[in-house]
């Protein structure tokens, strides 16, 4: 129980909505989410497919515990193959979207082929249809969203959806839900535009009703409440900050990617940090943040909710930005700002509303304008390509003009519509892409944070803080304290850090749990709502076999060992200042052991004896 | 003394878990939907608005009930519906000016809260104490119902 | 002091416990002509439907309710005020002496000038009685015509359809509902019931009954086509039962005249409920409104105005109507039809049988119908009667009516305004 067992089958290309029973045995394997999605995927696709054609498909994917009243219990993902990449796509969101999908009685919806013309998706319950979408089509995420609420005439509906972006083709797009949450990374929004699907408009009012043990459940719930309120990060930091708590933090360990990954500390780091957030502005003395709000069933709410200052270049002329929206979270405000040399908090806001109003991960977004940035400085780019606008690192102008372009792939937006592997590439200086298997990294520089290193470059989806978020360990000490600058140890480290993310992911609760939660807070929540017996150490062992289970999935896509490595630049340039200075990552040290560690062999390849220890498909 | 639920929306967050507290706990399921209190979002302002029953007392509602199916608990002060007198008639539910009683198709049957009887789940849920159980005087009741007078009928 | 109050519906009832509450020592008496316990004639369907049995449609359900608050009952049915002798006098011919008296007397159904009105097998449907001659009649099977698709007709349909009768309804005006929904959504209800398989003709009048043997009734409609049927329902609106008042020299219009706290014209005499012309808050005009919520509220102004020392003003009721036609569920609240050189913002949705009309004077909500809606549905009443200014609201709700109840929160509840 707390499946709903029901998974919706969308073939765009027929047009048929198709009810289905989940497949109850993988759902004991994969548990949800991430990983059952990824056992659906891995059986319905072939990995070597083109990402944008019709044979790809995208999941969007609930997890048991969706739906109710675990804390962080709202969240769904989409799960594909991504064009950034080329590998497997898992991008999480939380909002309120996932949770109104299960309400609805749904554990999945798979979407298969293309759709001849544009469509939407809309459910309400029990009820699919497809409906024609002529006239979203060109219209951002928010316009969108607008539309269909008035035309639904339900204030509570919930909505995903790609914006203008994803139809332009842009490599990483995300599927924007609840006007301000996103499934983010690796292009998944671009995958659900090639299939001329626009959005999914969602109301459930059927509840989650299936919990095992309810009296016993909600005791698991509010003793891990408990837990994250009494914690100093879930319970202070990130309800005070958000997760720009992090920017001082990690700038003063000099881990703080900067200008394109040259620096490892940004000079402007507090003039865009959680703290600047606060400061009253001069102009109408209301500071850049208004609130913090909460996804569905979090009681942690790390969610910024800002507003940009009206006097601002940005939004001068544009009232329609002067209200309240997604505000800036760590990893935006450090691709936004310190990877651009951007240290202008109100610049960095406009960027952020417009990554959400058409769809763009600001992550990639950020990194992609901060290797062009580089591109221009060192000349293989010039103000030919970019109408005139010196694309220079610190230019906010340069930016909000950046963003507008890419919103709409206009001009050279386009060109930043690549993503940096393609446009460096493009222009000739492919080791200036500061990304692993095509994706951009985040915020954490692995000169400055060895475990992070690994983390990136083994990570399924590419370059990615989500898969092993070891600055828990550390920088934060959570669960432990082990040392950032220090490379031994840390590959049984990241190899915790995959395996137990992944099965937090697929439960449906947010990887922010753990910084406070182990798998001996999680399991007994989905012990005593689902069937079968929840141990930490069964959530350890569906934990490996998802993660194996995505490497199988790369390899097969074509991805070899040599695919687990990092830039030349954070191997071989030593970190210029901080803690650090005078580190590089060190992977070798590290890569080898894992790969031992995890049962494959020295050029990276799942063994026979991997593979049925833990039943993987062959 | 009596005790009532103070709202400040200030602390609120919008999570959603005084929702689902109040579902499970009159419905036995999660389903915000079926929720008694409702947490409105003012997107452009920013803001999260919890809402439900003051359990005021004029008590609209029970006036206007024609078949004496909502009564008062001598224990919390609460205005509870009795299911089993409830003929669905919806008379209340235009009645009450704050729009906090409501029917609902299912059991045919009007709801509203109740305080769990004194012991409201939704405040217990509240990670940020945006819904908290207090003395009545300590809320800021008087300010509701200050604009609840306004409302009614035998002007002074 | 010695209250007496004609009527045993809800507003007598409430009228009597205010009393009470009011004067812990009077002498309080209600003298009411049906012989059950007081009952709520808005539950009579639900029995109909056997939701309830009888005693689910009593007013008050606490065993010795009445002699707890030493109200005494009478049943019998007043004829005469003598306003000189300050006496009302029976059927019977009994006297009862009052300090002040209410008339909460209500109201009946009105008997449309049909040939063959009075046949057997043509049944109102309004007291318990009736109630129980409609099951009675209206069996698996049986043909039922109603006659009138107004609200008492609307509320009765369910039951009848639950019972599996074959039924066709005959409306004079073109839309159901003509006193609470406009032709929009007057015609969405139409176009439901017809979906619920109930043969519904709008712009239609029954000429006249005959009786076509067998126990047969054959209802000719205008227009030359008739309908055989086993039972005939009438419910073509409802008249004041004032005319006992009338002929004791009470002034009367449509219910017996008032005014501002409930008085009629002899001092001593108050009125409330369906027989009484009240204020209404929209309009400032008397008229019969003839709704639940608004019977109490007259019995508890008029109550209090009775008792020395507790003398408030009736500042008028907003006219409002909740109404359930197999399901789909109507309201309509002050000014529905609208104001005079005022704005309306209108939302239709004919496939989710979704409507909602709000009717605005200045940035002030004087009116709202609405179909489909549940949720919520109060804050209209609440808006409209404190007159609450929208501001910025009234756009947004010109342009999306659903946004009602934010623009409620913002706009009337000080602890909720936007920091």
């Amino acid at each position: 129980m707390a499946w709903t067992r029901q998974v919706l089958r969308v073939n765009l290309t027929e047009g048929t909505c198709i009810p289905e029973p989940l497949n109850m045995d993988w759902a004991n394997q994969y548990l949800g989410q991430r990983g059952l999605a990824t056992r659906y995927l891995f059986e319905e696709i072939d990995p070597a497919c083109d990402a944008l054609g019709a044979d790809n498909k995208m999941i969007m994917a609930t997890g048991p515990l969706t739906g109710t009243m675990a804390s962080t219990g709202g969240r769904y993902s989409v799960i594909t193959k991504s064009p950034l990449t080329g590998a497997i796509a898992c991008s999480n969101s939380g909002g309120f979207f996932g949770a109104e999908l299960k309400n609805a009685g749904w554990d999945m919806i798979i979407f298969e082929g293309k759709s001849p013309a544009p469509v939407y998706l809309s459910i309400e319950n029990d009820q699919a249809r497809l409906v024609s979408a002529d006239d979203l089509w060109g219209k951002s995420c928010w316009e969108t969203d607008e539309i269909l609420h008035a035309r639904h005439q339900d204030p509570q509906m919930r909505i995903a959806v790609v914006g203008r972006s994803a139809e332009q083709g842009c490599l990483y797009s995300s599927v924007i839900n609840d006007m301000h949450r996103a499934a983010g990374r690796s292009g998944v929004g671009t995958v659900m535009a090639s299939k001329n699907l626009k959005a999914v408009t969602v109301r459930g009012t059927m509840g989650v009703g299936n919990i095992l043990d309810p009296a016993r459940f909600m005791e698991t719930v509010a003793a891990g409440k408990k837990v994250l309120a009494e914690n100093a990060v879930t319970g202070e930091g990130l309800p005070a900050l958000g997760t720009q708590v992090l920017m001082n933090v990690i700038n003063e360990v000099g881990a703080m990617p900067t200008r394109n990954m040259q620096e490892v500390q940004f000079e402007g780091a507090h003039k865009i940090s959680g703290e600047a957030m606060l400061e009253p502005r001069e102009s109408d003395g209301k500071p850049n943040l208004t609130r913090n709000g909460g996804c569905f069933a979090c009681t942690i709410a790390c969610g910024r909710i800002s507003t940009i200052d009206r006097e601002h270049f940005s939004v001068k002329e544009k009232p329609q930005y002067w209200g309240n929206s997604g505000g800036l979270e760590y990893e935006a405000a450090w691709a936004l700002g310190s990877d651009t040399g951007i240290d202008d908090l109100d610049a960095l806001t406009y960027v952020n509303f417009i990554c959400n109003e058409d769809g763009m991960d600001p992550i990639s977004f950020g990194a992609t304008v901060a290797a062009a940035m580089e591109l221009f400085e060192v000349g293989a780019i010039n103000t030919s390509h970019t109408d005139g606008v010196e694309l220079k690192f610190g230019n906010a102008q340069a930016l909000c003009w950046a963003v507008e372009q890419s919103a709409t792939g206009t001009g050279f937006g386009a060109d930043l519509n690549l993503g940096s592997k393609r446009l460096c590439e493009k222009y000739g200086r492919p080791e200036l892409s500061m990304t692993v298997k095509g994706q951009e990294f985040p915020a954490y520089d692995p000169r400055g944070i060895q475990g992070m290193g690994l983390t990136y470059a083994t990570s399924n989806r590419g370059a990615c803080h989500l898969r092993s978020y070891t600055v828990s360990s550390e920088i934060l000490g959570v669960p432990e304290k082990t040392d950032p600058l220090e490379s031994d140890g840390k590959a049984g480290l990241v190899k915790a850090f995959q395996d137990a993310t992944a099965a937090v992911d697929s439960a449906g609760l947010c990887v922010f749990t753990t910084f406070a939660w182990t798998l001996d807070d999680i399991a007994p929540q989905i012990d005593a709502a689902c069937d079968g017996d929840w141990s930490p150490e069964r959530l350890v062992e569906v934990g490996e076999r998802i993660w194996q289970l995505e490497r199988d999935f790369n390899l097969k896509a074509g991805m070899t060992g040599a695919d687990d490595t990092l830039p030349d630049r954070l191997l071989k340039d030593a970190a210029k200042s901080g803690p650090a200075k005078g580190k590089v990552c060190e992977l070798d040290n590290m890569l080898p052991e894992y790969y031992q560690l995890r049962g494959w062999t020295a050029d990276g390849q799942l063994t026979a004896e991997t593979r049925s220890k833990f039943g993987l498909p062959s | 003394m009596l005790k009532s639920l103070n709202i400040d929306p200030g602390k609120c967050t919008g999570c959603l878990q005084c929702e689902m507290a109040c579902s499970l706990e009159n419905e036995g399921v999660f389903n915000t939907a079926k929720s008694r209190i409702k947490v409105f979002t003012f997107h452009e302002e920013g803001r999260f608005v919890p809402y439900t029953c003051t359990q005021c007392d004029e008590a609209w509602c029970m006036q206007a009930c024609p078949v004496d199916a909502i009564v008062i608990n001598a224990a919390t002060g609460s205005k509870d519906v009795k299911n089993d007198l409830c003929v669905g008639c919806k008379v209340c539910t235009i009645a009450c000016p704050f729009g906090t009683i409501n029917y609902n198709a299912d059991s045919g049957k009007v709801v509203k809260c109740d305080l769990c009887g004194g012991d409201p789940q939704c405040a217990s849920a509240c990670p940020t104490d945006a819904i908290t159980y207090v003395d009545a005087n300590a809320t800021g009741l008087d300010k509701m119902r200050q604009w609840a007078g306004k409302t009614d009928n035998a002007g002074a | 002091m010695i209250y007496v109050v004609v009527g045993a519906g809800p507003a007598g009832v409430v009228a009597a416990e205010q009393l009470r509450k009011l004067d812990p020592l009077a002498n309080i008496m209600i003298i009411g002509s049906e012989p059950e316990p007081p009952y709520s004639r808005m539950a009579i369907p639900y029995y109909l439907t056997e939701k309830i049995d009888e005693s689910g449609t009593y007013l008050r359900k606490a065993d010795q309710h009445y002699s707890l608050r030493d109200i005494t009952i009478i049943q019998q049915r007043v004829t005469k005020i003598d306003t000189a002798m300050n006496t009302v006098i029976t059927e019977s011919g009994e006297k009862y002496r009052y300090d002040k008296l209410l008339l909460a007397t209500g109201a009946s159904p009105s008997v449309p000038p049909v040939p063959g009105i009075d046949l057997p097998g043509v049944h109102n449907c309004w007291t318990l009685e009736d109630a129980r001659e409609i099951v009675r009649l209206a069996r698996p099977g049986a043909s039922v015509l109603l006659m009138g698709a107004g609200f008492i007709g609307c509320i009765i349909l369910e039951s009848l359809v639950l019972r599996d009768v074959k039924l066709t309804v005959v409306e004079m005006e073109n839309r159901m509902v003509p006193r609470m929904m406009n032709e929009v959504s007057g015609n969405m209800i139409k176009r439901w019931c017809e979906q619920k398989g109930v043969d519904v003709h709008t712009s239609t009048r029954a000429d006249s009954i005959e009786s076509a043997g067998g126990g047969k009734l054959k209802v000719n409609l205008n227009g030359g086509q008739s309908v055989e049927a086993d039972l005939v329902i009438t419910a073509t609106g409802v008249k004041s039962n004032m005319q006992f008042a009338i002929d004791s020299g009470l002034h009367s219009d449509q219910g017996i005249l008032v005014n501002s706290f409930l008085q009629t014209s002899n001092e001593d005499v108050y009125a409330a409920g369906d027989v009484c012309q009240g204020k209404d808050f929209s309009t400032g005009e008397y008229t019969v409104q003839a709704i639940q919520p608004t019977a109490v509220e007259h019995a508890k102004v008029a109550a209090g105005n009775m008792v020395r020392g507790h003398r408030s003003e009736h500042i008028g009721n907003v006219n409002m109507n909740v109404l359930d036609t197999l399901g789909l569920v109507s309201a309509s609240f002050g000014l529905w039809m609208g104001a005079e050189g005022g704005d309306s913002s209108e939302l239709v949705n004919e496939d989710a049988y979704r409507y909602l009309n709000l009717q605005f004077k200045d940035d002030v909500l004087v009116g709202a119908s609405s179909l489909g809606l549940t949720q919520h549905v109060g804050v209209l009443r609440g808006l409209i009667q404190s007159e609450t200014p929208l501001g910025v609201w009234k756009d947004r709700l010109m342009k999306d009516p659903m946004r009602i109840m934010e623009a409620y929160l913002a706009c009337s509840q000080a602890q909720v305004a936007t920091a």
